[in-house]
Protein backbone atom coordinates (compact mmCIF):
# COMPACT_ATOMS: atom_id res chain seq x y z
CA UNK A 1 0.00 0.00 0.00
CA UNK A 2 2.84 2.31 0.82
CA UNK A 3 4.70 2.48 -2.42
CA UNK A 4 3.59 1.47 -5.80
CA UNK A 5 5.82 1.91 -8.78
CA UNK A 6 4.23 4.47 -11.08
CA UNK A 7 3.44 2.76 -14.33
CA UNK A 8 5.28 4.21 -17.28
CA UNK A 9 3.26 6.11 -19.80
CA UNK A 10 3.29 4.41 -23.12
CA UNK A 11 5.01 6.76 -25.53
CA UNK A 12 4.52 4.53 -28.51
CA UNK A 13 1.70 6.64 -29.92
CA UNK A 14 3.74 9.82 -29.65
CA UNK A 15 5.00 9.29 -33.17
CA UNK A 16 1.44 8.98 -34.47
CA UNK A 17 0.37 12.21 -32.85
CA UNK A 18 3.40 14.00 -34.17
CA UNK A 19 2.77 12.62 -37.64
CA UNK A 20 -0.77 13.85 -37.54
CA UNK A 21 0.35 17.35 -36.68
CA UNK A 22 3.11 17.18 -39.25
CA UNK A 23 0.70 16.27 -41.99
CA UNK A 24 -1.62 19.08 -41.00
CA UNK A 25 1.16 21.65 -41.25
CA UNK A 26 2.48 20.13 -44.46
CA UNK A 27 -0.90 20.57 -46.06
CA UNK A 28 -1.57 24.10 -44.84
CA UNK A 29 1.90 25.44 -45.57
CA UNK A 30 2.20 27.87 -48.40
CA UNK A 31 5.74 29.09 -48.58
CA UNK A 32 4.82 32.24 -50.38
CA UNK A 33 7.53 34.20 -52.04
CA UNK A 34 5.97 37.22 -53.58
CA UNK A 35 8.04 39.27 -55.93
CA UNK A 36 7.20 41.93 -58.41
CA UNK A 37 8.04 45.23 -60.04
CA UNK A 38 8.49 48.01 -57.53
CA UNK A 39 7.44 51.56 -58.25
CA UNK A 40 7.52 54.87 -56.48
CA UNK A 41 4.45 56.95 -57.18
CA UNK A 42 4.87 60.69 -57.64
CA UNK A 43 3.63 62.58 -54.60
CA UNK A 44 0.56 64.71 -54.92
CA UNK A 45 1.52 68.31 -55.32
CA UNK A 46 -0.59 71.39 -55.72
CA UNK A 47 -0.91 72.22 -59.40
CA UNK A 48 1.59 74.76 -60.58
CA UNK A 49 1.56 76.86 -63.70
CA UNK A 50 5.21 76.12 -64.20
CA UNK A 51 5.66 73.63 -66.97
CA UNK A 52 8.75 71.50 -66.99
CA UNK A 53 10.11 71.62 -70.47
CA UNK A 54 11.48 68.42 -71.87
CA UNK A 55 12.90 68.50 -75.33
CA UNK A 56 11.14 66.35 -77.84
CA UNK A 57 14.30 64.40 -78.54
CA UNK A 58 14.78 63.54 -74.87
CA UNK A 59 11.36 61.99 -74.66
CA UNK A 60 10.66 58.40 -75.58
CA UNK A 61 6.94 57.96 -75.88
CA UNK A 62 5.45 54.51 -75.55
CA UNK A 63 1.78 54.41 -76.32
CA UNK A 64 -0.38 51.39 -75.61
CA UNK A 65 -3.86 51.35 -77.03
CA UNK A 66 -6.97 49.43 -76.01
CA UNK A 67 -6.11 46.58 -78.36
CA UNK A 68 -2.77 46.15 -76.57
CA UNK A 69 -0.82 47.44 -79.53
CA UNK A 70 2.38 49.39 -79.05
CA UNK A 71 3.14 52.71 -80.64
CA UNK A 72 6.72 53.71 -79.92
CA UNK A 73 7.84 57.11 -81.16
CA UNK A 74 4.99 57.10 -83.69
CA UNK A 75 5.90 53.66 -85.04
CA UNK A 76 4.08 50.42 -84.49
CA UNK A 77 6.33 48.03 -82.65
CA UNK A 78 6.28 44.49 -81.32
CA UNK A 79 6.81 43.97 -77.63
CA UNK A 80 9.96 41.97 -78.24
CA UNK A 81 11.67 44.95 -79.90
CA UNK A 82 10.81 47.39 -77.14
CA UNK A 83 13.73 46.54 -74.87
CA UNK A 84 16.33 47.11 -77.57
CA UNK A 85 14.67 50.35 -78.68
CA UNK A 86 14.68 51.65 -75.11
CA UNK A 87 18.32 50.69 -74.63
CA UNK A 88 19.29 52.50 -77.81
CA UNK A 89 17.39 55.58 -76.74
CA UNK A 90 18.85 55.71 -73.22
CA UNK A 91 22.37 54.89 -74.28
CA UNK A 92 22.40 57.29 -77.20
CA UNK A 93 24.39 60.16 -75.68
CA UNK A 94 23.63 62.61 -78.45
CA UNK A 95 25.12 65.69 -76.82
CA UNK A 96 28.27 66.80 -78.67
CA UNK A 97 31.67 66.10 -77.14
CA UNK A 98 32.89 68.98 -75.00
CA UNK A 99 29.46 70.23 -73.99
CA UNK A 100 28.49 69.91 -70.28
CA UNK A 101 25.83 67.39 -71.21
CA UNK A 102 28.30 65.10 -72.91
CA UNK A 103 27.98 61.50 -71.80
CA UNK A 104 31.36 59.81 -71.72
CA UNK A 105 30.16 56.35 -70.75
CA UNK A 106 27.44 56.03 -73.37
CA UNK A 107 28.09 53.52 -76.10
CA UNK A 108 25.16 54.38 -78.32
CA UNK A 109 25.05 55.75 -81.83
CA UNK A 110 25.35 59.42 -80.67
CA UNK A 111 22.51 60.40 -82.91
CA UNK A 112 21.84 64.14 -82.36
CA UNK A 113 18.15 63.50 -83.04
CA UNK A 114 17.82 61.22 -80.02
CA UNK A 115 18.45 61.71 -76.28
CA UNK A 116 21.30 63.93 -75.04
CA UNK A 117 22.36 61.77 -72.12
CA UNK A 118 20.77 59.17 -69.81
CA UNK A 119 20.11 61.80 -67.17
CA UNK A 120 17.98 63.83 -69.56
CA UNK A 121 16.25 60.90 -71.19
CA UNK A 122 12.71 60.31 -70.05
CA UNK A 123 10.53 57.39 -71.01
CA UNK A 124 6.87 58.21 -70.99
CA UNK A 125 4.26 55.48 -71.02
CA UNK A 126 0.74 56.32 -72.04
CA UNK A 127 -1.97 53.78 -71.51
CA UNK A 128 -5.54 53.57 -72.49
CA UNK A 129 -7.93 52.78 -69.68
CA UNK A 130 -8.88 49.60 -71.48
CA UNK A 131 -5.32 48.34 -71.91
CA UNK A 132 -5.02 44.98 -70.24
CA UNK A 133 -3.01 44.78 -67.07
CA UNK A 134 -1.00 41.96 -68.58
CA UNK A 135 0.24 44.22 -71.35
CA UNK A 136 0.89 47.05 -68.93
CA UNK A 137 3.15 44.85 -66.81
CA UNK A 138 4.86 43.42 -69.87
CA UNK A 139 5.72 46.94 -71.07
CA UNK A 140 6.94 48.00 -67.63
CA UNK A 141 9.00 44.82 -67.41
CA UNK A 142 10.71 45.48 -70.72
CA UNK A 143 11.53 49.07 -69.77
CA UNK A 144 12.95 48.05 -66.40
CA UNK A 145 14.92 45.38 -68.23
CA UNK A 146 16.44 48.07 -70.46
CA UNK A 147 17.56 50.06 -67.44
CA UNK A 148 18.89 46.96 -65.73
CA UNK A 149 20.86 46.01 -68.81
CA UNK A 150 22.60 49.36 -68.95
CA UNK A 151 23.18 49.49 -65.21
CA UNK A 152 24.64 46.00 -65.29
CA UNK A 153 26.98 47.04 -68.06
CA UNK A 154 28.29 50.09 -66.24
CA UNK A 155 28.51 48.26 -62.95
CA UNK A 156 30.50 45.50 -64.58
CA UNK A 157 32.85 48.04 -66.08
CA UNK A 158 33.39 50.03 -62.88
CA UNK A 159 33.25 47.38 -60.18
CA UNK A 160 33.30 44.06 -62.00
CA UNK A 161 30.01 43.11 -60.45
CA UNK A 162 26.56 43.30 -61.98
CA UNK A 163 24.13 45.84 -60.59
CA UNK A 164 21.27 43.37 -60.29
CA UNK A 165 23.50 40.89 -58.46
CA UNK A 166 24.69 43.57 -56.07
CA UNK A 167 21.14 44.52 -55.23
CA UNK A 168 20.16 40.90 -54.81
CA UNK A 169 23.05 40.15 -52.48
CA UNK A 170 22.31 43.22 -50.43
CA UNK A 171 18.63 42.43 -50.11
CA UNK A 172 19.24 38.83 -49.17
CA UNK A 173 21.57 39.89 -46.41
CA UNK A 174 24.60 38.13 -47.85
CA UNK A 175 26.77 41.18 -47.26
CA UNK A 176 28.14 41.10 -43.74
CA UNK A 177 29.28 44.11 -41.79
CA UNK A 178 28.06 47.69 -41.75
CA UNK A 179 31.05 49.07 -43.64
CA UNK A 180 30.72 46.65 -46.52
CA UNK A 181 27.01 47.40 -46.72
CA UNK A 182 27.57 51.12 -46.88
CA UNK A 183 30.22 50.77 -49.52
CA UNK A 184 27.91 48.70 -51.63
CA UNK A 185 25.07 51.17 -51.15
CA UNK A 186 27.39 53.89 -52.40
CA UNK A 187 28.31 51.90 -55.46
CA UNK A 188 24.65 51.27 -56.19
CA UNK A 189 23.91 54.95 -55.92
CA UNK A 190 26.72 55.81 -58.31
CA UNK A 191 25.31 53.45 -60.87
CA UNK A 192 21.81 54.75 -60.31
CA UNK A 193 23.10 58.22 -60.95
CA UNK A 194 24.62 57.15 -64.26
CA UNK A 195 21.33 55.71 -65.43
CA UNK A 196 18.54 57.23 -63.35
CA UNK A 197 15.23 55.51 -63.87
CA UNK A 198 13.02 58.17 -65.36
CA UNK A 199 9.82 56.44 -66.20
CA UNK A 200 6.89 58.74 -66.35
CA UNK A 201 3.31 57.70 -66.62
CA UNK A 202 0.78 59.92 -68.18
CA UNK A 203 -2.77 59.90 -66.91
CA UNK A 204 -4.51 57.32 -69.03
CA UNK A 205 -6.78 58.60 -71.68
CA UNK A 206 -10.42 57.81 -71.67
CA UNK A 207 -11.10 55.07 -74.09
CA UNK A 208 -12.00 56.18 -77.56
CA UNK A 209 -10.33 59.56 -77.37
CA UNK B 1 36.34 -20.63 -32.45
CA UNK B 2 33.03 -21.46 -31.01
CA UNK B 3 33.45 -18.60 -28.63
CA UNK B 4 33.14 -16.17 -31.51
CA UNK B 5 30.43 -17.92 -33.36
CA UNK B 6 28.11 -17.89 -30.43
CA UNK B 7 27.80 -14.12 -30.37
CA UNK B 8 26.47 -13.85 -33.88
CA UNK B 9 22.82 -14.57 -34.25
CA UNK B 10 21.43 -15.28 -37.68
CA UNK B 11 18.57 -12.79 -37.39
CA UNK B 12 18.96 -9.18 -38.30
CA UNK B 13 18.54 -6.92 -35.32
CA UNK B 14 15.36 -4.87 -35.63
CA UNK B 15 15.84 -1.22 -36.56
CA UNK B 16 15.24 0.88 -33.54
CA UNK B 17 12.33 3.23 -34.00
CA UNK B 18 12.90 5.00 -30.76
CA UNK B 19 14.26 8.11 -32.47
CA UNK B 20 11.39 8.30 -34.92
CA UNK B 21 9.34 10.69 -32.77
CA UNK B 22 12.35 12.96 -32.51
CA UNK B 23 12.76 13.10 -36.26
CA UNK B 24 9.09 13.72 -36.78
CA UNK B 25 9.05 16.42 -34.13
CA UNK B 26 11.96 18.13 -35.80
CA UNK B 27 10.08 18.20 -39.10
CA UNK B 28 6.96 19.32 -37.32
CA UNK B 29 8.70 22.27 -35.72
CA UNK B 30 10.21 23.24 -39.05
CA UNK B 31 6.83 23.35 -40.74
CA UNK B 32 5.22 25.09 -37.79
CA UNK B 33 7.78 27.85 -38.01
CA UNK B 34 7.62 28.39 -41.76
CA UNK B 35 3.86 28.08 -42.05
CA UNK B 36 1.98 31.22 -42.83
CA UNK B 37 -1.67 30.49 -42.60
CA UNK B 38 -3.39 32.29 -45.42
CA UNK B 39 -4.95 35.33 -43.87
CA UNK B 40 -6.80 36.53 -46.90
CA UNK B 41 -9.50 34.51 -48.49
CA UNK B 42 -9.37 35.20 -52.18
CA UNK B 43 -12.66 36.47 -53.51
CA UNK B 44 -11.38 37.43 -56.94
CA UNK B 45 -9.71 35.60 -59.76
CA UNK B 46 -6.03 36.13 -59.44
CA UNK B 47 -3.93 35.03 -62.35
CA UNK B 48 -0.91 37.26 -62.09
CA UNK B 49 0.98 38.56 -65.11
CA UNK B 50 4.52 37.39 -65.76
CA UNK B 51 7.67 39.43 -65.32
CA UNK B 52 11.33 38.72 -64.76
CA UNK B 53 12.83 42.05 -63.69
CA UNK B 54 11.57 41.70 -60.16
CA UNK B 55 12.46 42.51 -56.61
CA UNK B 56 11.37 40.67 -53.51
CA UNK B 57 8.53 41.86 -51.38
CA UNK B 58 9.18 42.65 -47.76
CA UNK B 59 6.24 40.96 -46.18
CA UNK B 60 6.32 42.56 -42.78
CA UNK B 61 5.63 46.01 -44.14
CA UNK B 62 3.15 45.37 -46.88
CA UNK B 63 -0.54 45.76 -47.39
CA UNK B 64 -2.24 43.72 -50.05
CA UNK B 65 -4.78 44.90 -52.57
CA UNK B 66 -6.37 42.32 -54.80
CA UNK B 67 -8.30 43.11 -57.93
CA UNK B 68 -9.94 41.13 -60.64
CA UNK B 69 -13.19 39.54 -61.64
CA UNK B 70 -15.07 37.86 -58.79
CA UNK B 71 -14.28 34.16 -58.43
CA UNK B 72 -16.59 31.75 -60.20
CA UNK B 73 -18.64 30.95 -57.11
CA UNK B 74 -19.31 34.62 -56.35
CA UNK B 75 -20.15 35.64 -59.88
CA UNK B 76 -23.81 34.88 -59.43
CA UNK B 77 -24.21 37.43 -56.68
CA UNK B 78 -21.56 39.97 -57.63
CA UNK B 79 -21.51 39.86 -61.42
CA UNK B 80 -18.47 39.68 -63.63
CA UNK B 81 -17.23 43.26 -63.38
CA UNK B 82 -13.73 43.56 -61.92
CA UNK B 83 -13.71 44.27 -58.21
CA UNK B 84 -11.20 45.31 -55.58
CA UNK B 85 -10.59 43.24 -52.49
CA UNK B 86 -8.80 44.39 -49.37
CA UNK B 87 -8.60 42.05 -46.41
CA UNK B 88 -11.50 39.67 -46.55
CA UNK B 89 -14.09 41.68 -48.39
CA UNK B 90 -14.84 43.55 -51.56
CA UNK B 91 -14.14 47.23 -51.38
CA UNK B 92 -15.47 50.01 -53.48
CA UNK B 93 -12.97 52.41 -55.04
CA UNK B 94 -14.31 55.24 -52.88
CA UNK B 95 -13.83 53.16 -49.76
CA UNK B 96 -10.21 52.22 -50.42
CA UNK B 97 -8.76 54.91 -48.21
CA UNK B 98 -10.59 53.71 -45.16
CA UNK B 99 -9.80 50.06 -45.80
CA UNK B 100 -6.13 50.78 -46.36
CA UNK B 101 -5.76 52.88 -43.26
CA UNK B 102 -7.31 50.05 -41.33
CA UNK B 103 -4.96 47.51 -42.92
CA UNK B 104 -1.96 49.69 -42.19
CA UNK B 105 -2.80 49.80 -38.51
CA UNK B 106 -2.37 46.06 -38.31
CA UNK B 107 1.32 46.37 -39.15
CA UNK B 108 4.04 46.79 -36.56
CA UNK B 109 4.12 50.42 -35.43
CA UNK B 110 7.71 51.10 -36.43
CA UNK B 111 7.03 49.93 -39.97
CA UNK B 112 3.82 51.78 -40.51
CA UNK B 113 5.36 54.71 -42.31
CA UNK B 114 7.51 52.45 -44.47
CA UNK B 115 4.43 50.71 -45.73
CA UNK B 116 4.52 49.14 -49.15
CA UNK B 117 1.38 48.39 -51.10
CA UNK B 118 1.40 45.10 -52.93
CA UNK B 119 -0.96 45.05 -55.89
CA UNK B 120 -2.13 41.61 -56.84
CA UNK B 121 -4.12 42.25 -59.93
CA UNK B 122 -5.49 39.72 -62.36
CA UNK B 123 -3.96 39.95 -65.79
CA UNK B 124 -7.33 40.38 -67.48
CA UNK B 125 -8.15 43.55 -65.59
CA UNK B 126 -8.15 46.91 -67.31
CA UNK B 127 -5.34 49.32 -66.56
CA UNK B 128 -7.91 51.98 -65.76
CA UNK B 129 -8.79 50.27 -62.51
CA UNK B 130 -5.15 50.11 -61.47
CA UNK B 131 -4.79 53.79 -62.25
CA UNK B 132 -7.77 54.59 -60.06
CA UNK B 133 -6.18 52.65 -57.21
CA UNK B 134 -2.90 54.47 -57.71
CA UNK B 135 -4.64 57.83 -57.56
CA UNK B 136 -6.17 56.88 -54.22
CA UNK B 137 -2.77 55.76 -52.98
CA UNK B 138 -1.28 59.08 -53.93
CA UNK B 139 -4.00 60.82 -51.97
CA UNK B 140 -3.13 58.67 -48.98
CA UNK B 141 0.57 59.31 -49.46
CA UNK B 142 1.36 55.63 -49.68
CA UNK B 143 3.74 55.96 -52.55
CA UNK B 144 5.74 52.78 -52.53
CA UNK B 145 3.94 50.15 -54.52
CA UNK B 146 4.86 46.82 -55.99
CA UNK B 147 3.05 44.99 -58.75
CA UNK B 148 3.17 41.35 -57.75
CA UNK B 149 3.96 39.10 -60.68
CA UNK B 150 4.80 35.47 -61.31
CA UNK B 151 8.19 34.48 -62.68
CA UNK B 152 8.39 34.17 -66.43
CA UNK B 153 8.23 36.45 -69.38
CA UNK B 154 5.30 37.55 -71.47
CA UNK B 155 7.38 37.11 -74.62
CA UNK B 156 7.87 33.37 -74.25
Amino acid sequence: MARRATPEVNAGSMADIAFLLLIFFLVTTTIEKDSGIGRQLPPKEPPTDEQVKIKEKNLFIVNVNREDQLLVEQNLMDLKDLRQAAIEFLDNGGAPAGSPEYCDYCKGSRNPESSDNPDKAVISVQNDRLTSYKMYIAVQNELVAAYNYLRDRESQRLYGWKFTEMTKNLNEGKIKGEVAKEQLQEKLQTIQKLFPQKLSEAEPKKSGS
Amino acid sequence: MSKFRKKKSNELPPVSTASLPDIVFMLLFFFMVVTVLRDDNLLVQNKLPKADQVEKLKKDRSVYIYAGKPSARYQESFGTEAKIQIGDKYTDISNIKFALTEARQKLRPELQDKVMVALKVDEETNTGMVTDIKQELRDLNMLKIIYITTPGNELD
